[in-house]
């Protein structure tokens, strides 16, 4: 399997769920220990080894925060 | 490690204005990436409307321009006739195209105007409070219809790309969504297809894109999307409604 990695320009986030609920690796969750400078909760991930790599959650950010990378 | 997905040279880097989780976000970023692979962010024109999507101008990396409410089919004809080897797009809500705009659109179609519509239908209007929309379906509560639209007082939705699609002058119309990443994906090749279309000067060619309002529909982003796939899709199905290139093939 793929391994991926995925950075999130968290400043930027919105928290609005969308990555999270089409990760299949079930791997992004809003941060609920942070708040960025918005007021929201971001999306991270901290179990990176378990990334596939998709793109699932940048393709459906409405804001386009996700960076994708892949082996 | 190679980057499999990034944000679009197509879209600048000014935030966006909309609500956490509203698919304008989307589908700008799948116009981006259309005008980013065609090469053509050098040469392209768009058209922003009136309504959530005003401040489309800041957002899409090429030249860009404003327009009375509704007319944004109007002014890309404008544009089009003088800039012929330009590629030209409008970007429109419900309200802008269905509504008070209805007018022009249905006459660019007719007229065969060489630019490409992005229509986002999400069945309210969004920007000034959730009232009632052409396209709100019935029994769909607005702040203008608190018990849900009736269709003995305000009739039944407006379905444009099947009321286009009967217009000679229309090359391509296609309806879509962005409920998942495969129809994000979808979606993308319809918005590349017609952008083709236009540059070899086939026609007309709309886009409607099913999407979300969570804000004014009281859901949340991920509600919005099931709401879309559950409660519009039965009443507006994607797919081709006109092709003239399958038309000519045959």
């Amino acid at each position: 399997m793929a391994s991926g990695k995925v950075t999130f320009r968290q400043e930027r986030c919105k928290g609005c769920n969308l990555c999270v609920s089409v990760c299949p690796a079930k791997i992004i969750f809003l941060d609920e220990d942070n708040t960025n400078i918005k007021g929201y909760h971001p999306a991270t991930v901290t179990e990176m080894d378990k990334c596939i790599g998709c793109a699932n959650c940048a393709r459906i950010c409405p804001d386009s925060i996700i960076t994708v990378e892949r082996n | 490690m190679a980057i499999v997905y990034q944000k679009s040279k197509g879209l600048t880097d000014v935030e966006f204005h909309y609500c956490p989780g509203c698919t304008h976000g989307i589908v700008h970023k799948l116009v981006a990436e259309t005008l980013e692979e065609l090469n053509i962010l050098d040469n392209a024109v768009g058209v922003a409307p009136v309504g959530c999507s005003v401040f489309a101008y800041n957002y899409f990396n090429c030249d860009m321009q404003g327009a009375a409410h509704g007319r944004a089919p109007a002014v890309a004809t404008g544009i089009k006739r003088v800039l012929p080897e330009h590629v030209v797009f409008t970007y429109q809500g419900d309200g802008d195209l269905a509504a008070i705009g209805t007018a022009e659109i249905v006459h660019a179609a007719m007229r065969g105007e060489k630019f490409t519509t992005i229509f986002i239908n999400n069945a309210i209007y969004g920007m000034t409070g959730g009232q009632m929309a052409p396209t709100t379906l019935v029994g769909q509560r607005a702040t203008t219809a608190p018990l849900g639209r009736e269709r003995e007082h305000y009739g039944s939705p407006i379905r444009m790309s099947e009321m286009l699609a009967t217009i000679d002058g229309a090359a391509y119309i296609e309806r879509v969504t962005v409920t998942t990443p495969a129809n994000i994906i979808k979606a993308k090749r319809a918005i590349k297809k017609a952008f083709q279309l236009q540059i070899e000067g086939k026609g007309f060619t709309m886009i409607e894109v099913l999407s979300t309002c969570p804000t004014n529909w009281g859901l949340t982003p991920v509600e919005a999307l099931e709401w879309v796939k559950e409660k519009m899709g039965p009443f507006f199905p994607l797919g081709v409604f006109r092709d003239i290139t399958a038309e000519e093939a045959k």
